[in-house]
């Protein structure tokens, strides 16, 4: 680059992820690489064995004679309140008299090291009376064991569509769990401080949420707690809520002891103890008219939240939210309920629900096209939002800037899709053991935090007199590229080059009362922050500029910020930092907060009816499989998307996304399975029974793009949401696979296919296709011996 | 007492108070204070550990192996060179395929990087990397939940055989001796790592406690989830008489102590079905660590070698102070994780007949996943066919069926003497629910294992229908290569 033309602005410009080197060199520190300070102790939970049982008799003695165990804590040692929770707190943090699922924490081992941590955890004996536990979501519906209230949305007559469709299909789905597998395990270093303090290291999403809780474990005031957050080792919703947990027991520690205690959790227990995606188990009834339009459709949903509420609630909203995904139903009920069991709490992951709702509407369709032998593609085009009055979803938001058709006809048309469609017809008639299928799949994905509350953010800038810049704001990085993000807003708004910009690590004592870093909203809405915070600065600087570059006060507002310059229209230039040291000498602020809450949001409940969401981000997925007959096995052949991030602030880290979404949501939809024995007790956990893609599952031609020319208005220089949307993209995966299967049998039979589509569930499929097939043929023969006439 | 020594990114360590079951990573991390390789799963199956250890031992000259730090021993890198990432950088420049991973966005959340980085570090430095299938091979073993491994992908491709003439290359062209032999004691645990036969029985003799280990891809896994400790382990892994490879007209013997990767690349010659096996045999990290003698010895029901080892009817040379005893494969495995071996035995070597002109071989896997994954299923036949186009013999092994890997022996019955045609696999097949009882379990339900255990005969039937039909190592779209567009 050279001096005459400098650096333009990083916006929308392709750049490297902020701490790519630090990870290829080993130097990014996360929670568990953090220099010790001396006489750091370690704490591990001890979890219970048993799914539901009164404690009957705690001993820790024999723990506390292992040398290097310092303390072994029970829910009586706790200062403050024992009970914790996202929205209500009714999770206790050390079990107390009774145990809800196995692994449920009971006490805190605290030793030397880790080794003896482990070893006072297994010595620690807890006796527990085992009661029946709840495990599957039939069994809580039949003892009506509830988390939360129903949610309904209703509109029209459903009964009344129903009597009107020409087709119904009434059914039955269900969906597995999905362990979130972060690489790195939870983990948080608390430091006592003076006058009873404390100091958090944490990996997770929500520092601020840390910050209350562990006030209220400890008894404390917020602003005697600080919560920062280096790094995270991947998050995806499994750091939301459940850090918390796992923060407040180091901070119990470190209050306890006086010393600076880690928690840090091996796989093993991390995936036994805390939540994941929550199961569904879903009825419904699907009419479709003559044409193939969905014009009634009927759904009970029931998600399996696990032993507490945690963010039940708000996924369970997610879901009905998402019931329709890209298209327009004329009368509709659709029904949430949430039931307890004595599992893990499930919790958020990517898409929060949405995944789960969009299944049950893409199985009616899958359904509708098999049984009549219609190209599943067209089914969806059919039925998706259009003009008025098909643009109001099921809770009465208009569905605006609607890109459904435009990603439907450039996506099908840059994958060859009819094409391919026909030439797997062609393979398929000539292959006996391996059938190949396409699928396409739309979505549409309502963004803003449902809860309306929580769509605020905060940020922090601070110039120095030198014209290096630190950015604070209220969002984490766990991987999604968000400080890359910011930084490259900063930069903009300051008109510096990105080399002066340091993202600082997340600190609740930088930006207060922040919402957690989810619902793909992190950049929407701490970039508006940053935005406002750096203009509020640069508007400071102006004058000052101005002065240096004699520039009439009067027009300072014509001087350009960029590339580490001040100039003015008519010529003549200062740098960025000439001007921060005299803003300094001029004994001008350099720091500014910014502040950013969404506009024209909210929802209420009761009535069903709002506008929860600030705008949809769109996206489609055309995906090739080939399965085996004879094992079930299968390989994606060749995957196309088409996504719509608007104008991608930094398109390298969209890219990214899309494509760690798309792939995640097929490991859910295909292998990753977790299973628990009859008495409660995780079956899958850890990675050699849990099984997440590898390099080789991603399809070798993976072809992803993102929508060109589509600018969101009102939002961050016209940017979208990412983290979420592309996970649902995989759904896909099940169409093609349906599409496989199908082949395997007759023209008109449906697919009788549940995920996750492992090679054994698709082998189950494959055989009932061929078995009616032979039904079939044995029928017809009876038919042809017995026909008269032949 | 010698202490355990060796160079962490050229710097020697010296250590003498670690237990010789603390691991490497372990070691490096809490020790060492070496932060950079992380710790995923302690199980072998993330790769968030992956360092390089320089191979002095292999059939070819020294070569730097990817290896799962959770899974070695700290006394198993004694007299090596070891390199993790945060000794790639050199004089501020960074290795090529730091540069290349960061320049694909290869890293999101960076947690599993430095493990991939040095799967990558491997690749760089490989010769055998001609085909696009072998760089997924390489990576399989290291998790990626936050990429979607595209541009990993892309990264390991374009840097794999890159071979830079650099600092790391030298010192492996540097004639680096071999690891001495060690004997190691700490915190009442003792560890021995022998160079010769003689000096191994004198070991086994004197510490009737002891435990064999080889590679430490099963027995690790004791150590980092079962938390057991072992008084006495001996490590077979310097044993030279172990790794021989000896290719004779009338057959192939394969040294129980070669690695894995070592066999895969031999045999992908010399006995294409074990090489085919391996390709879906764990992950690179753990195929540079582990070995035959390992797999054998461990009777694993899903033991992956096995049934290819029962279908080519070979048989297991075992060694001991008393000399050598022929054990055929079929005598070798007695029960549920019991072999035939007696006290002061080792494998030390497997002999495979060489395989008649008129046989036909299939081997197959079947997974959840299908990379570094145990065996649902996992089978391994042979049949040969006559002039006549009768069927004179069958050999029909499977994994993952029963307590043992075992033939299905009815199965056999109903083949032998019969045409090789369709018919006579599709008769034999239900007889399969005559050989086994096979479970339920996480990795799939007996009615799965049944069915797919008599799908996989058809299958073998339809793939060795062509007399010329040889197992490719290559990745196929399913287990069986049939009907598979080439
Ligand atoms: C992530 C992962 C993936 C894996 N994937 C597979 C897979 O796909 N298929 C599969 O079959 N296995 C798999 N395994 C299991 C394991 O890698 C193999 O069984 C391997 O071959 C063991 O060899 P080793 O040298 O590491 O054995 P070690 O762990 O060193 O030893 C295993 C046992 O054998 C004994 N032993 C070792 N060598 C000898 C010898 N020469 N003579 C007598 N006894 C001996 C030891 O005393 C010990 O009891 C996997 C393991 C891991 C951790
Ligand atoms: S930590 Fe996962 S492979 Fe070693
Ligand atoms: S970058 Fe997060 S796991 Fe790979």
């Amino acid at each position: 680059m050279n001096a005459e033309h400098p650096p333009r602005s990083p916006l929308h410009q392709p750049a490297l992820h902020d701490s790519g080197y630090k990870h290829t060199s080993g130097e990014a520190l996360y929670v568990d690489d953090l220099p010790l300070p001396p006489g750091t102790l370690h704490a591990l939970p001890v979890g219970s064995n048993v799914a539901r049982g009164r404690i009957t008799a705690c001993d820790a003695s024999a723990a506390l004679a292992i040398p290097g165990v310092r303390a072994v804590l029970f829910a009586r040692d706790i200062p403050g309140d024992n009970l914790i929770g996202p929205i209500v707190h009714d999770e206790p943090l050390l079990a107390d008299g009774e145990v809800f699922y196995c692994g449920q924490a009971i006490a805190v081992v605290i030793a030397d090291d880790i080794e003896a941590c482990r070893d006072g955890v297994q010595a620690v004996r807890v006796d527990i009376e085992p009661l029946e536990p709840i495990l599957d979501i039939e069994t809580a519906i039949e003892r009506e064991s509830w988390l939360v209230d129903p949610h309904v949305i209703a509109r029209g007559d459903v009964r009344h569509g129903m009597a009107h469709a020409a087709t119904i299909l009434r059914g039955e789905t269900r969906n597995g769990a999905q362990d979130h597998f972060y690489l790195e395990t939870h983990a948080t270093l608390a430091l006592p401080e003076e006058d009873g303090c404390v100091r958090l290291y944490s990996s997770t999403q929500h520092p601020t949420e840390v910050q209350k809780l562990v006030a209220h474990v400890l008894g404390l005031g917020s602003n005697q707690v600080v919560c920062e957050v280096p790094r995270m080792g991947g998050a995806f919703g499994g750091k939301e809520s459940q850090a918390s947990n796992y923060a407040c027991m180091a901070a119990l520690g470190a209050i306890h002891t006086g010393r600076p205690v880690k928690v840090w959790l091996d796989r093993d227990t991390d995936m036994a103890q805390t939540g994941k995606r929550h199961p569904f188990w879903t009825r419904y009834e699907a009419g479709f008219d003559n044409d193939g339009r969905l014009i009634a459709l009927d759904v009970h949903i029931y998600a399996d939240g696990g032993w507490s509420i945690d963010l039940t609630g708000p996924i369970l909203d997610r879901a009905l939210f998402h019931l329709d995904n890209a298209y327009f139903i004329e009368a509709l009920r659709f029904e949430g309920r949430a039931c307890r069991t004595n599992l893990p709490s499930n919790t958020a992951f990517r898409g929060f629900g949405g995944p789960q709702g969009m299944l049950v509407v893409e199985e009616a369709l899958n359904r509708y096209a098999e049984q009549m032998e219609l190209d599943p593609a067209d089914v969806r085009r059919l039925n998706y939002y259009g003009a008025a009055p098909r643009d109001l979803t099921p809770y009465g938001q208009q569905v605006t800037d609607n890109r459904l058709e435009r990603i439907h006809t450039e996506l099908l048309t840059s994958a060859d899709y009819l094409a391919r469609r026909d030439a797997i017809e062609r393979f398929n008639a000539g292959s006996r053991f391996v059938k190949r299928g396409i699928g396409f799949q739309p979505v549409k994905f309502g963004i803003s935090f449902t809860k309306s509350i929580l769509n605020q953010a905060g940020a922090l800038m601070l110039v120095y007199a030198d014209g290096t810049v630190q950015l604070n704001h209220g969002g984490t990085e766990m991987g999604q590229g968000l400080h890359t993000k910011m930084m490259a807003v900063a930069a903009h708004e300051l008109g510096v080059p990105l080399a002066s910009v340091r993202a600082m690590p997340t600190s609740t004592e930088k930006v207060p009362n922040t919402s957690a870093t989810a619902a793909s909203s992190g950049a929407d809405l701490n970039g508006q922050a940053v935005k406002a915070a750096c203009e509020e600065i640069r508007e400071r600087m102006r004058p000052v500029a101005a002065r240096l570059l004699d520039v009439p006060a009067a027009d300072a507002a014509t001087l350009h910020f960029e590339g580490g310059y001040v100039s003015a229209p008519a010529g003549g230039r200062v740098t960025f930092a000439e001007v921060a040291t005299a803003c300094w000498a001029e004994r001008v602020s350099l720091s500014a907060t910014g502040f950013y809450r969404t506009p024209g949001v909210h929802y209420d409940a009761q009535a069903g009816r709002g506008r929860p969401f600030y705008y949809y981000a769109y996206g489609g997925a055309v995906t090739e499989v080939e399965v085996s007959g004879l094992t079930g096995e299968h390989r994606l052949l060749r995957a196309d998307i088409l996504h719509d991030v608007g104008a991608s602030l930094v398109p390298g880290i969209d890219l990214g996304q899309v494509e760690g979404g798309f792939v995640q949501g097929l490991g859910w939809l295909t292998m990753e399975e977790v299973l628990f024995d009859a008495n409660g007790r995780g079956l899958t956990t850890g990675p050699s029974t849990y099984k997440v893609p590898a390099v080789g599952d991603v399809p070798s031609d993976f072809r992803v793009s993102l929508l060109e020319r589509a600018p969101q208005p009102g939002v961050i220089h016209g940017s979208k949401a990412v983290g979420e949307p592309p996970l649902m993209l995989a759904i896909s995966v099940v169409t093609a696979l349906r599409h496989a299967i199908a082949a395997f049998g007759r023209p008109g039979y449906e697919v009788q296919l549940a995920p996750p589509c492992t090679p054994e569930a698709i082998l189950r499929a494959i055989v009932s296709q061929r078995d009616r097939a032979l039904t079939h043929a044995v029928g017809l023969a009876r038919k042809v011996a017995a026909s008269p006439e032949l | 007492m010698e202490p355990v020594r060796f160079w962490l990114n050229g710097a020697l360590v010296e250590e003498h108070d670690a237990s010789p079951t603390t691991t490497l990573l372990d070691y490096l991390r809490r020790t060492l204070r070496q932060t950079g390789t992380k710790e995923g799963c302690a199980e072998g199956d993330c790769g968030a550990c992956t360092v390089a250890v320089l191979d002095t031992e292999g059939p070819s000259s020294a070569r730097w192996r990817s290896v799962n730090a959770c899974l070695v021993l700290l006394p198993m890198v004694h007299g090596r060179h070891l390199v993790t990432v945060e000794g790639l950088r050199r004089d501020g420049v960074y290795h090529p395929v730091q540069d290349a991973l960061a320049r694909a966005m290869g890293s999101q959340c960076g947690y599993c990087t430095p493990g991939v980085v040095m799967s990558m570090f491997e690749a760089c430095y490989r010769d055998d990397l001609d085909e696009d299938w072998q760089v997924d091979d390489q990576m399989c073993g290291n998790l990626c939940r936050c990429t979607g491994y595209r541009p990993i992908r892309e990264a390991a491709q374009a840097i794999a055989g890159l071979a830079p003439d650099d600092h790391f290359a030298r010192l492996a062209a540097s004639q680096v001796p071999p690891a001495p032999a060690l004997s190691y004691e700490a915190h009442g645990q003792r560890f021995f790592a022998p160079r010769s036969l003689e000096a191994l029985f004198d070991i086994l003799d004197a510490h009737p406690d002891h435990r064999l280990v080889t590679g430490a891809t099963d027995l690790g896994l004791d150590v980092t989830k079962r938390r057991k400790r072992f008084p006495c382990l001996v490590s077979l892994e310097n044993l030279s008489d172990l790794r021989i490879i000896e290719a004779r007209t009338d057959g192939l013997t394969l040294g129980a102590g070669l690695t894995l990767a070592d066999l895969e690349l031999v045999t992908r010659r010399l006995l294409p079905p074990l090489s085919r096996m391996l390709r879906y045999f764990g992950a690179r990290q753990i195929k540079n660590r582990a070995t035959l003698g390992g797999n054998l010895a461990n009777a694993s029901p899903i033991g992956d070698t096995a049934p290819v080892l029962l279908a080519l009817d070979a048989s297991v040379i075992a060694r001991s102070r008393q000399g050598e005893r022929v054990i055929p494969v079929d005598a070798f495995f007695e029960g549920y994780r019991k072999t035939a071996l007696r006290p002061g035995e080792i494998i030390a070597r497997v002999d495979f007949p060489s395989t008649p002109t008129d046989a036909r071989v299939g081997v197959y896997k079947v997974s959840k996943r299908r990379e570094l994954d145990i065996s649902a299923v996992c089978a391994a036949m042979r049949v040969r066919v006559g002039d006549d186009g009768v069927i004179t013999e069958a050999r029909i092994a499977y994994g993952g069926m029963a307590a043992t890997p075992s033939r299905a022996h009815r199965v056999e019955a109903l083949l032998v003497g019969r045409p090789f045609e369709a018919v006579t696999f599709e008769a034999a097949a239900p007889a399969i629910a005559d050989d086994f009882q096979p479970i339920d379990d996480h990795r799939g339900s007996a009615w799965y294992r049944r069915t797919v255990a008599q799908n996989l005969l058809r299958g073998f039937f339809e793939e060795t229908r062509s007399a010329r039909f040889r197992p490719l190592p290559e990745a196929p779209s399913s287990t069986v290569q049939v009907e598979v567009a080439s």
